[in-house]
């Protein structure tokens, strides 16, 4: 299937997809959420069809830019609370199950 | 693991194929905050304690950008030759890995904030001459620098074979500038001087713009080096690998070069280049394989939705340049003329890394050969005995003017001074107060001296016999019995006064 800004959305483009945000999906899952997230991509496509080609695409809804802070330090969260968030902690860090296909 | 890579000598591979090079060198920040929250920098600190919601990525957490990055940043795109972006984003770099908490990166990607630039790298040949090549600067961009992992439970430390692996987020979010290259064709057999000369010199330049530390050994300079090979003759371009873990000057030039070999046995061999990044070995200088190179769409890059456009005024731009120092090649210029030096001895200044503190001392009041000496002799020597960059041994310029100003009173002599030097270096006051609370000073009292003169008479009395006959040539003698009698705490100019003196 080819959305009208040439996108295709089929079974292999969302295995990658899964394999990229290292999800584990079954077949029977893929199946079901390449048709569902092909629809979700025909269903945005739409706005292409009333965008005239003087819209510039945007990225923030605000018409704002330059938003910085200055460069003064501000206390942190403290160790024993940020660690009470971790699933797993070993020697003050974050412990987490090894990552493969990765260095 | 265990099949080790053939090479081609490299002078052979040279001549077969042209080298292409590529350079992305990473530089952090020394800014007293991170990139987008309010968190320290500072290296070392205990685990997790430099850690808020925004850099663990916490759920209605808002990043916000750093004003002193972006002006660091304009700073280093400005002394590379760079065009200031009228408009830049920020960008989502997504990938899944326990360094970022947010499981992406906040980086930048069709609208990086420096384009467009160059630097004029001078290589030194082996004939002791320089040349000149421009390194086309593709893009200079800010991002954010990721946590640190230490992988535990394997055998080797490494990833592979390990269980889990512990992060500690300090490092997450610490602002990080990435300068990348345009290809660098036609080094031909210099390309592994050409990688060194320009790391080298954009370390210069940056440090000059006092942005960074650029410490390669520390992290707040890396780079990873792309390699690839192009038949003599051809405009094939090949596949370009990208070496990692490149952690001294050295080692750019050596990784380059071991790459080149490695890859011109694979393409002789009638193989193909596999596009993918490498790890430098340091103990081996050679290269291995590491993971397969991602495809840039992997990433999914897609504008930051919670930051807004950076757009820096014409007038903030031209304030910035301005007030950028004067560059590295031309400083090096001006001093060798003020200093009246050959190219070779400025280079020497140069590739100790003692432009700095030699200029310093100087300033302080030191003839610029006394100061060479020094910086250049003793302290160079315990520098590279330490591992350590020349401004890091404990002796200041100043202590250095201190040092020289007590050999020019006649209150030391070189071989005292390294005593001193000594003193300082382990902290124990100034130049003076070392001289004072180890009693090194020359002896100047004139009593000791002539006790050990007469002494020195004494027990020789065939050159006594000389001397009075006017050949003076054996007073070395006696001069040296002095100075082993008084320690080498003696002034032989002196002495030799005292010796005719005493001879009436
Ligand atoms: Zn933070």
């Amino acid at each position: 299937m080819t959305s009208e800004t040439g996108n295709t959305l089929d079974v292999a483009a969302v295995a990658r997809l899964a394999e990229l945000a290292r999800i584990s999906l079954s077949d029977e899952e893929l199946q079901r959420y390449s048709g569902q997230l092909d629809q979700i991509l025909h269903s945005v496509d739409k706005v292409g069809e009333v965008a005239a080609d003087d819209v510039v695409p945007m990225s923030h809804p605000q018409p704002l830019v330059n938003v910085t802070r200055p460069d003064v330090n501000k206390p942190c969260v403290d160790r024993e609370e940020v660690l009470r968030q971790a699933p797993a902690v070993e020697d003050d860090r974050f412990r987490v199950p090894q990552i493969l296909g990765e260095e | 693991m265990s099949n080790v890579d053939q090479k081609v000598p490299f002078t052979e591979a040279v001549e077969a194929f042209d080298p292409l090079l590529g350079f992305e060198v990473h530089v952090e920040l020394s800014t007293k905050s991170k990139m987008f929250c309010a968190c320290p920098t500072e290296f070392g600190a205990e685990p997790n304690t430099q850690v808020c919601p925004v850099c663990l990525g916490l759920p209605g957490s808002m990043p916000v950008v750093n004003q002193d990055a972006i002006e660091s940043t304009i700073k280093i795109g400005l002394a590379l030759n760079c065009k200031i972006a009228e408009s830049s984003r920020f960008a989502r770099k997504n990938y899944f890995y326990p360094d970022m908490p947010k499981d992406y990166q906040i980086s930048q990607y069709d609208e990086p904030i420096c384009y467009d630039g160059y630097l004029d790298v001078e290589v030194p040949l082996e004939d002791g001459t320089k040349k000149s090549v421009r390194v086309e600067i593709e893009r200079v961009h800010m991002e954010e620098d990721t946590g640190k992992l230490t992988h535990a439970g394997g055998a080797t430390g490494r990833i592979q074979g390990a269980d889990y692996s512990i992060v500690d987020y300090n490092r997450a979010g610490v602002p990080l500038i990435e300068i990348v290259t345009k290809v660098v064709p036609d080094t031909g057999a210099l390309a592994p001087e050409v990688g060194r000369a320009y790391v080298t010199q954009l370390r210069d330049l940056v440090r000059g713009l006092k942005v960074s530390d650029v410490r390669m050994e520390q992290g707040s300079l890396r780079c990873d080096a792309n390699v690839s090979l192009m038949p003599a003759g051809t405009s094939e371009w090949g596949t370009r690998t990208e070496t990692k873990n490149v952690n001294s000057f050295k080692s750019v030039e050596q990784a380059i070069r071991s790459e080149i070999e490695r890859q011109a046995a694979v393409l002789q061999s009638g193989g193909k280049v596999v596009q993918e990044t490498r790890h430098y070995q340091e103990t081996s200088g050679t290269t291995t394989s590491g993971r397969e190179k991602t495809d840039a769409e992997d990433y999914r890059y897609f504008p930051e939705p919670d930051l807004v456009p950076v757009e820096p005024s014409a007038e903030w731009i031209e304030e910035l340049r301005a007030g950028l120092p004067e560059a590295p090649a031309k400083r090096v210029a001006r001093l060798q003329e003020a200093w009246g030096l050959s190219d070779f001895d400025m280079q020497s200044v140069v590739n100790a890394g003692a432009l700095d503190v030699v200029e310093e001392t100087v300033a302080a009041g030191v003839d610029q050969a006394a100061a060479r000496k020094w910086w250049l002799g003793e302290l160079a020597r315990r520098a590279n005995e330490q591992g350590v960059e020349i401004d890091q041994v404990g002796v200041t310029p100043a202590d250095v003017a201190g040092i020289v100003a007590l050999i020019d009173e006649g209150k030391i002599n070189d071989k005292l001074a390294r005593e001193v030097i000594d003193g300082v270096a382990s902290g124990e006051g100034t130049p003076a107060e070392v001289v004072e609370a180890r009693g090194l000073g020359v002896v100047s009292d004139d009593g000791p001296l002539i006790e050990a003169i007469d002494q020195a008479l004494a027990d020789n009395p065939d050159v006594v016999e000389k001397l009075r006959e006017g050949n003076m040539q054996p007073v070395g003698v006696i001069i040296g019995a002095v100075m082993k009698a008084t320690r080498g705490q003696a002034d032989a100019g002196r002495a030799r006064e005292l010796i005719i003196e005493r001879l009436g």
